[in-house]
Parts: C-alpha cells; structure tokens; sequence
C-alpha cells in the first residue's frame, strides 16, 4: 500500500511544482465561463431557462477535472519516453497497484485544479443553493476524476509517443465533454443526440454535481453515482489488463 | 552450487529479425558474470525478457526459481537493475528518486535514510541530493542510476552498461562497492560492458553474445585461450569480427532509444 502512497505523492509533486501548467489549465474553463456563460445567458434567460452561469457552472468543473485527469493519465507516455516507467515496472509492485497509485494522484491533480475553477465560477456569480452539499458534490467530482484518470491510464499505457493525443482528445475527450450535459439541458433533443449523451457516462457526472450544488437533476443521484462507479470498476479492469501487456 | 538465473532456448523475434535466437545459460548463485556483446548484439533484449519488461517469442526463463512469463510478481521481488537507457524522473529532486525506489522496493525507513546518505556519498552526489535531476549533467544522472540501483539489496543485480560515460575514479568507486556487495551479501551479477578491464578485474565468468546467439562462455582464461590470443580484448575482437555495428532490431525501440538519448 505504501507504493500507492509514494506513487500518488509523486504525482502531486510534479502537479505543484509545474504552476505554467496549474495556471494554463484555467485558461480553457475561463473563456467557456466568459464567452458561453455570459455570451448565450441573455438568450437562455429568454427562453425561460433561468441564470445560464447557475446552469453552466457545474458542467465547467466537470470539464476542468475530466481534461486534467485525462492528461494526467497521459503522463504514462511521458514516464515511458523517459524511461521512468521501466523503473516503475520493474519494481516488485502489482500492476493492479501501480496503476491504482497513478489514477489516485492524477484524480487528487485533478480536484485541486477543479476547485480552483469552482473558485472562479463563484467569482463569476455562480452560488451553490446549499454549502452543505459541497461534499456530496466532492463526492461526484472524485468519482469523474477516478473515471477520467482511469480512462486516460488504460489509453496511454499502449500508447509509445504523444502523436495520438490530438486524435483521442478531439475524438474521444471533447466529445465527452460536449455531449454531456455540461452545456445545454439533456431534454427535448433530437434522438441521437439523446441516445449518445444517456450512453455518456460523463452526463452522469455532469448531472450529478449539478444536482449536488443546483438542486437539479435529470436523473436520480443515486443512478448517477452507480454509473460512474460501475464505468470507473471497468475501466481499471481494462486498465489493470492494459499494464499487463506492456512490453517495453 | 545452484543456478540462480537459467534460460533454456530464449528467442525475441521481430519479424523476419531475431533479436535473441535460442540463447541457452546459467549462472550460478553469488557469481559474478559479465555478457558482453558488440551494439545490437542483443545484450538489452536479453536482459529485458530477464527481468519481465518483454515476453519472449520463446523458450523459457528462470529467475530465483521463478518461471519469469508466468510469475513476474515474485520474479521482481529477487532483483534490481540498472538500465542502459535513463529512467531517472527528472522533475524529482535526487533524494526524492532514491526514495520513490526504496519506498517501491519496501526498504524500511530506517534502513533507507541510512543507504540513501552512504550512496549519495559513494557517487558524490551527496551535496547535490535536493537538486532537481533536470538541472544534472549527464554523468551525474547516470551516478544517480546506479546508486539507486544499489539501494535494495537483490538476490541478483542486473547492471546494463553501467559504468557507461563516467570518468575511471568513479568507476572504480563504483566496482569496489558492486565487488563488496557480491562478497557480503551474495549478491548474483549479471552485468554487460565494453570496458574489458571491468571484466578482467571481476567477472568470474563470460558470456559473448552476437547476432543473437552466445558465441562463447566460459572464465576470462577459457575465453582468452580458446581464442588463441593474449587478451581478453583481442579475444573479443577476434571473436565478434573487427567491424563496426549498427544497433538494428525493432525500428520502434531504436526510435524510442534514441528519443531517449536526445532527451538526456
């Protein structure tokens, strides 16, 4: 247990001591807060949706914690490049162990970098309905961040260099993100578009959190929480079988 | 004596390529052995399906007892290495890399702060221990590599090149503490080198490996008499032809090697 231990702090070192990275990564969420909270908030409010900051909010979190995990799954093909994960492999640690141990440190990166946003959109007029539900919704953002590392360890771990990331960001995280239900409601959409968000199991996410600081939810908490641990428990299964086919 | 390290017709194939074809050893338990080899002889891709990182095509490996494809959790308890290619983190400060290892390798705390401060100071690294790797020179990195290699003491240590780029005090240093550990704690080596006068001064015995196959083995005498010559350098020339190698093999590996080089 202890090389989970060591292997999370490692990662949280290396979060810390990069600010260029820690300070870029709020870049993204801030032009989305700016440009399409208060750009589409007038339209929204006329079409009888209320205050589109309160609606967005959540799901700019939810794309701070789901990029930042990813990435740090990422990091994997950097360790491998530098040969630091040859040093990892070789130690007499379980694959199951070390994997755990770098999806736990990219999701903690993660919150922190997810917090910082929250602090934005609260600066930006975003106001949770009640403060004591701000653990329920640590509780969601711990099970995306876990889900995202996660999926972003299992990718990288067969991966040799970063070419294939543009590829899996603009064809796998980005339509993730956008069809989640971070940025409009998930009702009254044409068929596809509500079958692929349902099979989304970042909208849980997304509905989730919403429901822990707006009150508001598609579906029931509960089925949100038992989709994202179940999606989380496969895709360390597939991780943990992923780990075990390197070759280096 | 036991054989602590047995191949039995190991084979990597890549391709039409074999990296390794059908190569048949033992080594025994505390002994000290050098496998040497001109570039691409496939003295590394040996010594990864040895120590777990790649599956050979095959034949079998026995390390410690322990089947090495069908048990590598075990197998990994029973060595250490140092590698040929760097695998330092670079964003970590030198103490904090031989802590991840020793953490990793479940060395006690006690034990480690103690090791840790005595290795530092072996490679002379010891005042530059909070530094951060990136700011290190290239032979500061690799005194680094093989102190953290020495940090737990395996049953059997595997050294690739270690001694790669480092000036002639250092690596004595370096041997003087690899031979002490070999006789105190009945350490296996299994080391490679193109520094003949490291082999002289403590293999026991000698492997030469080319295009894949084990050309001979045998003492540095067997060797050098079989041969016909009068040193073990000569021998190896003589053996391994006189021409210069290019290092071929997996054009995948070869790039990532090389990325690697750049990098450091």
């Amino acid at each position: 247990m202890t090389a989970i231990y060591i292997l999370w702090l490692r990662q949280l070192k290396r979060f810390i001591r990069t600010r260029s990275r820690i300070i870029g990564a709020l870049g993204q969420p801030i032009i989305f807060l700016l440009a399409i909270g208060f750009g589409l908030n007038p339209i929204y409010q006329q079409a009888g949706g209320g205050n589109y900051i309160q609606f967005l909010a959540p799901g700019i979190i939810v794309m701070t914690v789901l990029f930042t995990s990813i990435f740090t799954g990422m990091e994997i093909i950097w360790d491998k490049q530098f040969g630091f994960l040859k040093e990892t492999f070789v130690a007499p640690v379980p694959r199951w162990q070390i994997l755990l141990g770098k999806v736990l440190g990219g999701a903690s990166v993660a919150m922190i970098q997810g917090t910082l946003v929250f602090l934005i959109t609260l600066i930006a007029g975003f106001r949770p309905i009640h403060w004591t539900s701000l653990p329920l919704a640590f509780i969601f953002l711990f099970l995306v961040a876990m889900l995202a590392s996660a999926m972003g360890a299992a990718i990288a771990a067969r991966l040799d260099d970063m070419q294939a990331f543009p590829l899996i960001f603009n064809f796998l995280v980005q339509p993730l993100f956008f069809l989640s239900g971070a940025i409009f409601p998930l009702k009254n959409l044409p068929w596809f578009l509500d079958i692929l968000t349902k099979i989304n199991p970042f909208s849980y996410g997304v509905d989730g959190l919403r429901y822990a600081l707006s009150g508001v939810a598609t579906f029931s908490p509960f089925l949100s929480a038992g989709v994202l641990g179940a999606v989380f428990l496969v895709m360390i299964g597939f991780g943990v079988y992923q780990f075990s086919k390197v070759q280096m | 004596m036991d054989s602590i390290i047995e191949t039995k017709n190991l084979t990597k194939r890549y391709g039409d390529f074999s990296a390794v074809d059908d190569v048949s050893f033992e080594v025994q338990k505390g002994e000290i052995f050098a496998f040497l080899g001109p570039n691409g002889a496939g003295k590394t891709t040996t010594i990864k399906m040895l120590t777990t990182l790649l599956k050979p095509t095959h034949g079998q490996v026995f390390l410690n007892g322990h089947n090495v494809v069908e048990n590598p959790d075990e197998t990994r308890k029973s060595f250490g290495i140092v590698f040929q290619d760097p695998s330092l983190d670079n964003e970590l400060t030198a103490y904090e890399n031989m802590q991840f290892h020793a953490v990793l390798y479940g060395v006690p705390k006690a034990v480690y702060q103690k090791r840790i401060i005595d290795l530092l100071t072996l490679v002379e690294l010891y005042d530059r221990r909070d530094s951060f790797v990136k700011n290190f020179s290239g032979g500061m990195k690799r005194r680094l590599e093989i102190a953290r290699g020495l940090l737990h003491h395996p049953k059997i240590l595997f050294l690739d090149e270690p001694t790669i780029g480092l000036d002639p005090q250092t690596r004595n240093h370096i041997w003087t503490y690899i031979h002490n550990l070999n006789k105190e704690e009945q350490v296996t080596i299994f080391f490679t080198t193109h520094h003949m006068d490291e082999v002289e001064r403590i293999a026991q015995r000698v492997a030469i490996i080319d295009h894949g196959k084990i050309i001979i083995m045998g003492t540095i005498k067997e060797i050098i008499e079989k041969a016909g010559t009068n040193t073990l350098e000569s021998a190896f020339i003589k053996l391994t032809g006189s021409n210069i190698r290019e290092e071929e093999g997996n054009p995948r590996l070869n790039r990532m090697r090389i990325n690697q080089r750049l990098m450091r």
